[in-house]
């Protein structure tokens, strides 16, 4: 079955596809650029009956790769959207601007990550405090959590 | 129409974490709704990248005191994927009681905490009575309430005795009963109906807009179920259903959540019984080579998502967590506009989030005006509308005294 | 008899507030309330507000997030008032102790704000519920 979903996303996707591969039967990893990305996704949510499960950041040291992560329940399948954003162009397409289910989980990455996502229509913070120092991204490989010491938390900010 | 904002919390004098809601009302009406989150961030990710693979279910145990097995499992079922081994029939089964275990503890949770929201604390100190029980058998069984550390990559940490089994067992047997009086009590119950029944619906196109998950999604006819849809090898033998309601109020998913209960009763009972005499209850994972996985599982509040990737270390290089409620809070937006001040409490409720917050609530209007409610006075609002409820039915009020 | 004896005479009733714990320890408490423990026959009270509680049960290692709300409840609580560290996140923000978005543990953060704060350690992950009735008791004794 796995097979047939390949060969179907291939037909479907065609050239915005770079890579793809099946490391187990139930996983499915395709790589694309950065600008195709939103694309790919609301295909695969609006069209390709798929259920958003979430999108993760992952510190590569040559720039931010973001996977989105994506299940076709009736399929049993979890397909994997990966994109490689460079460190000189911190930014992608918003998805959350088109679909509700991506919202929240952008603007966490966009804390961080500093990743900017183009278009998002609620760009606040959402779990670190607004107190917490500007320009640190605490999932980046370079941070370490001693950076950030409670002398370092701006409390005149954080709307008391 | 004047609009006015409400803040709720963040903090609640009843529950758990803490969480704040700003609700934008005109007049009763509920029309946009707005939710700040992060009290309870305490950096889990980056932490787990500095702990080694073994030790990160002790980790991510710690996430949710009330999903405390899920997280580990669904960790496991990552690492397990990217790995690909096989787990032993004995370890699978094993997996499956403490987590159909803690399903069960939950969902009495739950069902509790809704009716101490519409004034009903007899649902509360009855439904919470049985919970106790259930925590009981988790201690026989595993040696603590909560946080039972059972699980590990590759299998179980702890093998069940002959004498832990047939405890459980006989235990679980007789909750089948008790567990029933309190559905048909609370699902015949009229003042229950009348006061859930089409409050919060969220609609099925909505629930798959938001991806709902877990109760949330099958009460609104969405039927995702993780364990269903990708069921653990061992899991494939045991006879079970999915439960699905189609209005999505309040009221399907307490329905969901109830049915379910017995689902986990039946799944436990058979899994207990079907357990393989003796055999490896581990697969003996020795190395993490470089790679990536995901793992999903089905806790009681929804799909737990995991994902691990390794550069061949002994610790992960990345591992990202998503649990239920980050899908399910969102939509509230959907699901309490239109609805009055009173419900909101419930509605929030209605998903499970580990929930929180209601401490102060403070109506704004636009010239910075201040009028100050507490948390009691939003409470006796939904306690308020329970009353009238009853008026209107000819019911006497519980004998309980709801003054609160 | 001194005004400390005298305001913890009768009956305490209890303000609970998480900062930032994994809810396991909150759940615990209520467990106190419902039939099997039922801390209301020894007159512990949960009160909805911190300006009718003579103890405050803290829950969790304290993040950036909550710490100020945490210093304004402190603060709203008449003193003098005795304070519940809870569980082993209460006591030294346990496993979450390194992150980043921890300046706990408890005692250090209300330390600062009132060096004379009176603190009752309960620990455990999550401390079983007769170790929270036994911790509080105790606290009260040692007064």
């Amino acid at each position: 079955m796995s097979k047939e979903i390949m060969k179907d996303l291939k037909k479907k996707l065609g050239k915005k596809i770079t890579d793809m591969a099946q490391p187990r039967e139930k996983r499915i990893y395709i790589r694309v650029e950065p600008d195709k990305t939103p694309e790919v996704v609301e295909f695969l949510f609006l069209k390709y009956k798929c259920k958003f499960c979430t999108a993760t950041g992952i510190d590569m040291r040559e720039g931010i790769e973001i996977i989105y992560h994506l299940a076709r329940e009736d399929k049993n399948m979890v397909i994997n959207v990966k994109t490689l954003i460079p460190y000189s162009k911190l930014e992608i397409g918003s998805i959350g601007k088109k679909i509700k289910a991506f919202r929240w989980i952008e603007r966490e990455i966009n804390e961080m990550f500093g990743v900017k996502f183009i278009g998002h229509p609620d760009m606040r913070r959402l779990l670190l405090a607004d107190s917490f120092p500007k320009g640190k991204y605490p999932l980046r490989k370079d941070f370490k959590h001693s950076d950030v010491t409670d002398e370092d938390y701006d409390y005149e900010r954080s709307g008391i | 129409m004047k609009q006015t904002i409400i803040p709720l919390g963040p903090y609640h004098p009843l529950l758990e974490e803490p969480e704040h809601f700003k609700l934008y009302v005109e007049g009763e009406r509920v029309v946009e709704l707005d939710v700040e989150i992060g009290y309870n961030h305490r950096g889990i990710e980056k932490l787990s990248e500095g702990k080694t693979w073994d030790q990160v279910p002790y980790l991510v145990e710690r996430i949710c005191g009330i999903c405390s097995t899920s997280h580990p499992m669904a960790y496991c079922l990552a690492v397990e994927d990217l790995v690909g081994c096989d787990i032993p029939k004995r370890a699978q089964l094993i997996r499956v009681v403490v987590c159909e275990l803690e399903r069960i503890h939950s969902h009495l949770l739950w069902v509790g905490l809704a009716g101490h929201f519409i004034g009903y604390n007899t649902v509360w100190m009855w439904a919470w009575k049985y919970r106790e029980t259930i925590l009981e058998i988790c201690e026989k069984l595993t040696g603590n309430r909560n946080h039972y550390a059972m699980f590990k990559p590759g299998g179980v940490r702890r093998d069940f005795n002959k004498e832990q089994i047939d405890y459980g067992l006989e235990r679980i047997v007789e909750m089948e009963k008790p567990i029933r009086l309190l559905t048909d009590a609370i699902l015949d119950d009229p003042v229950i109906h009348k006061r859930l029944k089409g409050i919060g619906v969220l609609t099925k196109k909505e629930a798959v807009d938001y991806s709902a998950l877990g109760p949330t999604s099958r009460g609104s006819g969405v039927p995702w179920d993780v364990r269903y849809d990708e069921p653990l090898d061992g899991f494939k033998d045991l006879k079970w259903k999915v439960i699905v309601q189609k209005d999505g109020d309040v009221f399907s998913k307490g329905v969901v959540r109830l049915l379910e209960c017995f689902e986990s009763i039946s799944l436990i009972k058979q899994a207990l019984v079907s357990l393989p005499e003796g055999g490896a209850i581990d697969a003996d994972i020795r190395e993490v080579p470089p790679g990536e996985g995901c793992g999903r599982y089905e806790a009681p509040r929804g799909e737990v998502f995991h994902y691990v990737r390794s550069d061949g270390s002994n610790m992960p290089y990345r591992h990202k967590v998503r649990a239920p409620t980050f899908n399910n809070l969102p939509t509230f937006k959907a699901s309490c506009k239109g609805e009055t001040i009173a419900d909101v409490a419930l509605i929030t409720a209605s998903i499970d989030p580990c929930y929180c917050c209601t401490e102060r609530v403070a109506v704004v209007d636009k010239n910075n005006n201040e009028k100050i409610l507490r948390e009691k006075d939003l409470l006796k609002l939904s306690v308020d509308k329970t009353k009238s409820i009853m008026k209107k039915l000819g019911k006497t009020p519980p004998l309980y005294n709801m003054e609160i | 008899m001194d005004i400390l004896k005298k305001s913890f005479k009768k009956s305490i009733w209890v303000f609970h507030l998480s900062t930032a714990a994994c809810n396991n320890c909150d759940i615990e408490v209520l467990e106190l309330l419902t039939p099997r423990y039922d801390v209301e026959r020894f007159g512990i009270k949960l009160v909805g507000s911190p300006r009718h509680a003579d103890a405050l049960l803290v829950c969790g290692s304290v993040n950036a997030h909550a710490k100020p709300r945490l210093l304004e409840v402190y603060r709203q609580t008449p003193k003098p008032c005795l304070v519940v560290a809870f569980g082993s996140c209460g006591c030294s923000s346990g496993i979450f102790r390194d992150s980043y978005s921890i300046v706990g543990p408890l005692d250090k953060v209300l330390k600062e704000e009132d060096p004379d704060v009176k603190i009752v350690y309960i620990p455990g992950c999550p401390p079983k519920p007769e170790a929270m009735i036994e911790g509080i008791v105790m606290g009260l004794g040692a007064i």
